[in-house]
C-alpha cells in the first residue's frame, strides 16, 4: 500500500499543493527576482545592467562597516537570547505542570502583540523621562537622566527581548524530548545538578539551541521597528540603509543591492548553523 | 577500589508508605533483604513495586517510614550519597557518550585520577563482555548490550546496592533468558544486594532467591520462590503465580492430616493446611500438575474431561465438577493418567506429597 505511489494519488497530491505553489511563486519567488533584477541596474535611474551597486558597495568603507555592523547585533542579540532564554526554558521544564501553562503563557504572549507596540514599552521604559530615570532621580541615585534610548547596549537588550520567544520555544522542545532518567541516571552516578545540566541536558539541547539561534538570528539583523526606534537611527544598520535609499534617495538599485546583500549574508550564517546542527543531531537523535 | 571486593548491605524498609496525593501507591511495607541476596519485587502494574524501588533510590520521599541501608537510616541522604545503583527499564544511556565515556561517567562525577578510571572501565567492559563496543554510540548497539553496558556504567562506582527496573521487558524472549543469567552471574561475583523490579513471574522465580509479591501497596508474601509457588500466603498470591485451581468446601481435622469435603461432591486428603487450618468452611487453591485422576465412583471429587490440549511435555485437561465448575489438571504426556480420553469420568485426587493451600473462604 505505502509502497508504489498510485499515480493518480500523486497527482491529487500536487493538484492540492497547487494553491500554496502559485501563492509562494507569486510572493515569494516573483518579489525575489525582481528585487535581484533591480539590484543590476547600473544606475539610479534604472536605464543598464551593471554590477556597479554592488562595486559602490564593497567598494567604500562606510557600507562595509554597516553590514559587519548588522551582522555583529545580530550576533550579540543571538548570544543574549541564549544567556536569557536557556535559563527560561530550563525553568520551564523543571517547573510542575500548573505552572507550565502560565509561563508558556508569558513566553507566546509577546508574540501576539505587535513588534511596534512592545518596541514603545522600551522608549516608555528608556526614555529620559522613562520608567528606569524616574525612579533612580526620585530614589536620589542620580542627578539628572542617563542616557539609555538609543543606545547601542539598550538597542541589543530590546531586540534580544523582542526575539526571545524564538529562542525559548525551540529550547524547550528540545528539553522536554530528553529523556527524564537521563537526568535521574546521572544523579544517581554521583554526579551533582550542574555536572548533569553541564554534561547531560545543555548537550542534548544543542539542537534546540541551534534552531533558536538561527531563528533568533535572521529576525534580528531584519527588525527595523527596533533597531530604528530604540537605536534611533544614531547607527547605520542595514534595514534602515535600505529604506533611506529606497524612500529618501529613491535610489532603489543601490537599495536592493543592499537586500540582496544582506540576504545573502544572513543565508550564509543560517547555512553554517545548519551544518552544525546537522552534525550535532547525529548524536542526540538515537 | 578493588569492585569485585564490594559486598552488599542489607536493606531494611521499615513502616514506608507512600502516597502521591489521595491514592495509596506504597501501604506500610516491612522488608528486611540479607547482604548479597536477590530480591524480587513482583506484582501487577500499579501494585507499587515501582515506587518502592524509587523510594530506596532515594530518586522519591515516602511519606512515612524508614530505609535503611546497612546500619544507616539513609532517609535523608540523596541518591548519590546512598551507594546505589538503578539501572533504568529504557538503561537510560547518554546518548551523545560513548560506551566508554558512558561506564566512566560516575567515576569522573567522583573526581577520580584519570588512570584509575581507565582501569576500572576496562575491568567493567570485560566484566559484562563489552570491551570490543567501547567506542560505539548507544544507538549503535543492540537491546542487550545496551543492558549490558547501563549495568557496567552502574557497576562502575561500586554500588553496596543495585536496583534494577524491570531491566528485561525491552528485550525479545531468547536475550532475556541469556541476560538473566548474564546478571546472576554477575550478582553472585559481586556478591551484591540486589531488588529486582518484574511483573513476570518467570523472572522472578528463575532469578531471585527470595520473593516479595505485591499487590495494591501491600506485599503480600515473602518467601522463597518454591514456597511462594506451592504454599501461596494469600488467595492473590495463588492467583498470580501460576495456575490455581481454586476448590470451596469444609475443612476437617482427620487423624494427623486433614479431610476438605468438596461443595462439588467428594474429598479430598490432605497432609497439611495452611495458611487456614481451622475446622470449617474454607477454599482450597491448588496447582493442575498436583492433581491426578483415580478411577470414577472413588472418593475423590467426580469430574468428567471436557477437553484435553497437548503442550508439549504434557497434557492440559478440562474437567468438570459436578456444580458445573471447571478444573485444570496437567499429567506428564507419556504417564499412566495420560490415557484418560475427553468424555471420560474420573475422580480427582491430590497427588501424594503434593502441597495446596487452604484459604478462608472469600467473603461475599
Amino acid at each position: 500500500m505505502s509502497g508504489a505511489a498510485v499515480p493518480g494519488q500523486r497527482r491529487g497530491g500536487l493538484l492540492l499543493a497547487l494553491p500554496l505553489g502559485i501563492f509562494f511563486a507569486v510572493f515569494v519567488v516573483v518579489p525575489l527576482l525582481l528585487l535581484v533584477a533591480v539590484s543590476l541596474y547600473a544606475d539610479a535611474d534604472m536605464t543598464r545592467f551593471g554590477f556597479d551597486q554592488y562595486l559602490r558597495f564593497f567598494g567604500d568603507d562606510f557600507n562595509r562597516g554597516v553590514l559587519l555592523q548588522t551582522l555583529w547585533l545580530g550576533v550579540k542579540v543571538t548570544a543574549l537570547s541564549l544567556v536569557l532564554g536557556f535559563p527560561l526554558a530550563y525553568a520551564y521544564m523543571l517547573a510542575p505542570p500548573r505552572w507550565q501553562s502560565i509561563l508558556m503563557l508569558l513566553i507566546v504572549l509577546p508574540l501576539l502583540t505587535s513588534a511596534v507596540v512592545r518596541t514603545f514599552a522600551w522608549v516608555v521604559i528608556l526614555g529620559r523621562q522613562g520608567i528606569i530615570n524616574e525612579s533612580l532621580l526620585a530614589l536620589g541615585w542620580i542627578a539628572e537622566p542617563m542616557r539609555l534610548l538609543y543606545t547601542p547596549g539598550a538597542m541589543v537588550i530590546a531586540v534580544a527581548q523582542i526575539e526571545l520567544p524564538l529562542m525559548a520555544l525551540p529550547v524547550i522542545t528540545a528539553l522536554m524530548n530528553i529523556d527524564p532518567n537521563l537526568r535521574q541516571a546521572s544523579l544517581a552516578l554521583g554526579a551533582g545538578h550542574w555536572r548533569t545540566l553541564f554534561q547531560v541536558t545543555l548537550p542534548l539541547a544543542v539542537p534546540g539551541l541551534l534552531a533558536g539561534s538561527l531563528l533568533v538570528f535572521a529576525s534580528s539583523v531584519s527588525a527595523f521597528v527596533t533597531q530604528t526606534l530604540v537605536g534611533g537611527g544614531q547607527h547605520m544598520l542595514m534595514p534602515f540603509y535600505m529604506y533611506q535609499q529606497a524612500i529618501q534617495a529613491n535610489n532603489y538599485p543601490f537599495a536592493a543591492a543592499i537586500a540582496v546583500t544582506l540576504l545573502v549574508a544572513v543565508m550564509a550564517v543560517v547555512m553554517l548553523i545548519n551544518l552544525v546542527g546537522r552534525r550535532a543531531k547525529g548524536f542526540v537523535h538515537a | 577500589m578493588n569492585p569485585s571486593s564490594s559486598s552488599g548491605l542489607p536493606v531494611r524498609l521499615a513502616g514506608v508508605q507512600h502516597r502521591y496525593g489521595d491514592s495509596v501507591a506504597v501501604a506500610d511495607v516491612d522488608l528486611l533483604v540479607q547482604a548479597g541476596e536477590l530480591v524480587a519485587l513482583l506484582g501487577p502494574s500499579g501494585c507499587g513495586k515501582t515506587t518502592l524501588l524509587r523510594i530506596v533510590a532515594g530518586l522519591l520521599r515516602q511519606t512515612h517510614g524508614q530505609v535503611h541501608i546497612g546500619d544507616r537510616v539513609v532517609d535523608d541522604l540523596p541518591t548519590p550519597q546512598r551507594g546505589v545503583g538503578i539501572v533504568f527499564q529504557n538503561y537510560a544511556l547518554f546518548p551523545h557518550m560513548d560506551v566508554r565515556a558512558n561506564v566512566g561517567y560516575g567515576l569522573r562525577a567522583r573526581g577520580e585520577a584519570s588512570d584509575r578510571i581507565d582501569d576500572t572501565v576496562d575491568r567493567m567492559l570485560d566484566l559484562v563482555q563489552m570491551r570490543k563496543f567501547a567506542h560505539r554510540r548507544p544507538r549503535e548497539l543492540s537491546g542487550g548490550q545496551q543492558q549490558r553496558v547501563a549495568l557496567a556504567r552502574t557497576l562502575a562506582v561500586q554500588p553496596r546496592v543495585l536496583l534494577l527496573d524491570e531491566p528485561f521487558a525491552a528485550l525479545d524472549k531468547n536475550l532475556r533468558l541469556d541476560m538473566q543469567i548474564e546478571i546472576r552471574r554477575i550478582q553472585r561475583e559481586l556478591g551484591i544486594t540486589t531488588l529486582l523490579v518484574t511483573h513476570d513471574q518467570e523472572e522472578a522465580m528463575s532469578m531471585a532467591d527470595r520473593i516479595a509479591v505485591m499487590n495494591a501497596g501491600r506485599v503480600e508474601q515473602f518467601d522463597r520462590p518454591e514456597a511462594v509457588y506451592d504454599w501461596p500466603g494469600t488467595r492473590f498470591v495463588a492467583g498470580f503465580i501460576g495456575t490455581a485451581n481454586l476448590l470451596p468446601g469444609r475443612l476437617r481435622r482427620a487423624g494427623t492430616g486433614f479431610t476438605l469435603t468438596c461443595d462439588a461432591g467428594g474429598s479430598l486428603a490432605l497432609a497439611a493446611a495452611a495458611p487456614c487450618s481451622r475446622d470449617g468452611a474454607a477454599m482450597l487453591s491448588v496447582r493442575p500438575e498436583h492433581l491426578a485422576f483415580g478411577a470414577a465412583g472413588g472418593s475423590g471429587p467426580q469430574a468428567t474431561v471436557s477437553m484435553v490440549v497437548p503442550l508439549g511435555p504434557q497434557l492440559v485437561y478440562e474437567l468438570t465438577l459436578a456444580d458445573g465448575s471447571t478444573v485444570k489438571v496437567t499429567v506428564p504426556r507419556h504417564g499412566e493418567d495420560a490415557r484418560v480420553q475427553a468424555g471420560e469420568r474420573v475422580a480427582l485426587r491430590l497427588r501424594d506429597g503434593a502441597p495446596a493451600a487452604v484459604f478462608l473462604p472469600e467473603v461475599a
